[in-house]
């Protein structure tokens, strides 16, 4: 009654629709660059692990992903720490230009980084941050920030009123019921929101390449310097696309069940 | 829950006010200040007014022409995407496992396209579609198709299409799936004994109950199919010509190829503001939704019991012999 007939098969298929295109970047990274160019083959004769020892071993490849997970990691507690308190005030009070607020958030969650690209770039050259992962950090806040506290408000919603009523009649102040109390009661939703944070800051590109040069450039852009630069190392780009498939498919194991309501922006 | 007004409220909300005002307002002014000049280079600045927006809005002109085509094709991807995206998603969630396993294995599956950094999917499909070294592109070429994405345009049109449902339907179907579960499994039984048909519990129960979701689903999908960069800029390039060249890549050709900033900041600001009221009709739709769930639910307790105890009553009952 629930689902339609031939379910079964309808998923089936859309699997392996998902998975085929990930199956042969993951076959190119094993196989060597003869090999992809001379023949057609299904899985690697000759498998070399010699493209991921490339990366592993030079220092301008594997400093790519340490700069990435730097601004990464920068952002995602930047995003958290300013959402938690205003996902308080937004689930528990009404107060002037609230609504307008919620909207404005929302469309900065919207709005076309490639608008924002150019004056970010002016921005962070102007006050010395430009080529550092700070400047990735900051300038992907603007869809982050809105995105957690979306996520974070749902779960704030989902505490009872009576527990923060109860918290103040007992004398504690506010800072420490938020630090004691509201934050230990919605720490899946953290989980969830740091997360996304983590995610979205980890997919987007055009930001982070135009906010760096050198110092703080993201495996990304490495990558993309390597087809226009070297032409054809297809095993090696194959490699370095695996290598960054790796993270996000390790933690969406502990947020399956809340991919949903994360993607709706807290909403389902 | 009726929220207490309180002014104080802003203390926690300056963070985020500060931080986005900070990545959004300051940028923005700058962008409109750059949309009324033209610079030579240099950091010279002649001031131009509204020279460049007529300019845009008008198709016989260069950056007008670029513009508006770039804007049409752009809009006509959305509208494929959604028709292709939002049936399928629905059909792939009506599809899910109900239990066991299975259901965990999916989900993970189908969130992984959603994981991978947005050149890397490029980067897939430039590899799997390839003629020479793709497994997609050389079948389609051995089973007789002549097709090269670099030099056929349809043949491009149709690699970024397929990456796009490839890479985002997984979003609409687990939003659409969530919808479902949260539909009781007392709604299907009743639908059991009123003996509606397959086609009728879809209509009057799931639709209605996933409604709000796809609305969202909707949304996102518009908007990230609107603004969407980096996966047919590593595959096509915006090419073969200007055959995939949406409204971000003509942009980021203009500021940061051309350092056009007078132009470029013009372009932004329209693309701006178109979506923000794409943005503001779905926000006023969403809430407007919220508001009548809301009604529903205060309303629903005097409705609820009827359906629950006439249609299933033996599991209605029993707990309440077992408390007397």
């Amino acid at each position: 009654m629930h689902s339609i007939p031939g379910r079964r098969v309808i998923m089936a298929l859309f699997l392996i629709f998902l998975l085929l295109p990930i199956y042969w970047l993951v076959n190119m990274s094993f196989k060597t660059n003869a090999e992809i160019v001379s023949t057609m083959t299904l899985w690697p004769h000759t498998p070399t692990l010699q493209h991921y020892k490339r990366i592993f071993t030079d220092e301008s490849w594997y400093s790519g992903y340490i700069n990435s997970l730097e601004y990464v990691v920068l952002n995602t507690i930047i995003s958290i720490s300013v959402a938690l308190p205003a996902a308080y005030a937004f689930s528990r009070y009404r107060f002037l230009g609230d609504k307008h607020l919620f909207f404005w958030l929302l469309s900065n969650r919207m709005a076309p980084a490639a608008v924002y690209a150019l004056p970010f770039f002016n921005l962070y050259s102007a006050i010395g941050l430009f080529d550092t992962p700070w400047a990735v950090a900051l300038a992907h806040c603007i869809f982050n920030v809105p995105l957690a506290v979306w996520i974070l408000e749902g779960f704030v919603s989902g505490v009872p009123r009576e527990i923060d009523e109860t918290a103040f009649l007992d004398g504690y102040s506010f800072p420490r019921f938020f630090i004691r109390i509201l934050v230990p009661l919605i720490a899946s939703g953290i989980g969830v929101a740091a997360f996304f944070c983590f995610m979205f800051s980890w997919v987007e590109l055009l930001l982070a390449r135009t906010l760096t040069s050198v110092q703080a450039k993201p495996i990304a852009a490495i990558m993309t310097r390597t087809v226009s630069a070297a032409g054809m190392d297809w095993g090696l780009l194959a490699a370095a696309g695996v290598l960054t498939i790796i993270p996000g498919a390790l933690v969406i194991w502990f947020v399956r069940n809340y991919i949903a309501s994360g993607f709706a922006l807290g909403r389902v | 829950m009726d929220k207490t007004v309180n002014q104080k409220a802003w203390f926690l909300v300056l963070p985020v006010f500060l931080v986005v005002a900070f990545s959004a307002v300051l940028p923005l002014m700058t962008v409109v200040n750059y949309s009324m000049q033209d610079t030579f280079g240099n950091n010279q600045f002649f001031w131009n007014g509204v020279g460049w927006f007529k300019e845009l809005l008008d198709p016989s002109t260069d950056l007008g022409g670029r513009f508006l085509a770039s804007l049409g094709r752009n809009l006509f991807f959305s509208m494929v995407i959604l028709a292709i995206e939002v049936p399928l998603g629905i059909v792939i969630a009506l599809s899910m496992p109900r239990q066991g396993w299975t259901v965990a294995a999916c989900l993970v599956i189908l969130a992984l396209p959603l994981l991978i950094p947005w050149n890397v999917v490029g980067t897939i499909w430039q590899i799997f579609g390839r003629p020479d070294i793709g497994l997609m592109g050389y079948t389609l070429n051995a089973m007789g198709f002549d097709y090269n994405y670099v030099s056929n345009a349809i043949d491009a049109w149709v690699t970024v299409i397929v990456m796009d449902v490839w890479h985002w339907t997984s979003l609409v179907a687990l939003l659409c799936y969530a919808g479902l579960k949260s539909i009781p499994e007392a709604y299907y039984q009743a639908a059991q004994i009123d003996g509606a048909s397959r086609w009728a519990v879809f209509k009057a129960i799931q639709l209605p109950k996933m409604n709000r979701v796809l609305l969202i689903a909707v949304l996102l999908r518009f908007m990230d199919s609107f603004m969407i960069y980096t996966e047919p800029f590593v595959v096509t390039g915006g090419g073969p010509g200007n055959s995939t060249t949406f409204v971000s890549i003509e942009l980021v050709k203009i500021a940061l190829g051309q350092f056009d900033l007078g132009k470029a900041a013009a372009l932004s600001l329209v693309y701006n503001l178109i979506i923000l009221i794409v943005c503001w009709i779905f926000y006023t739709v969403m809430t407007n939704a919220g508001a009548e769930r809301k009604v529903q639910a205060e309303s629903e307790p005097a409705v609820e019991p009827k359906p629950s105890s006439g249609l299933k009553p033996v599991p209605a009952l029993k707990p309440k012999e077992g408390v007397a």
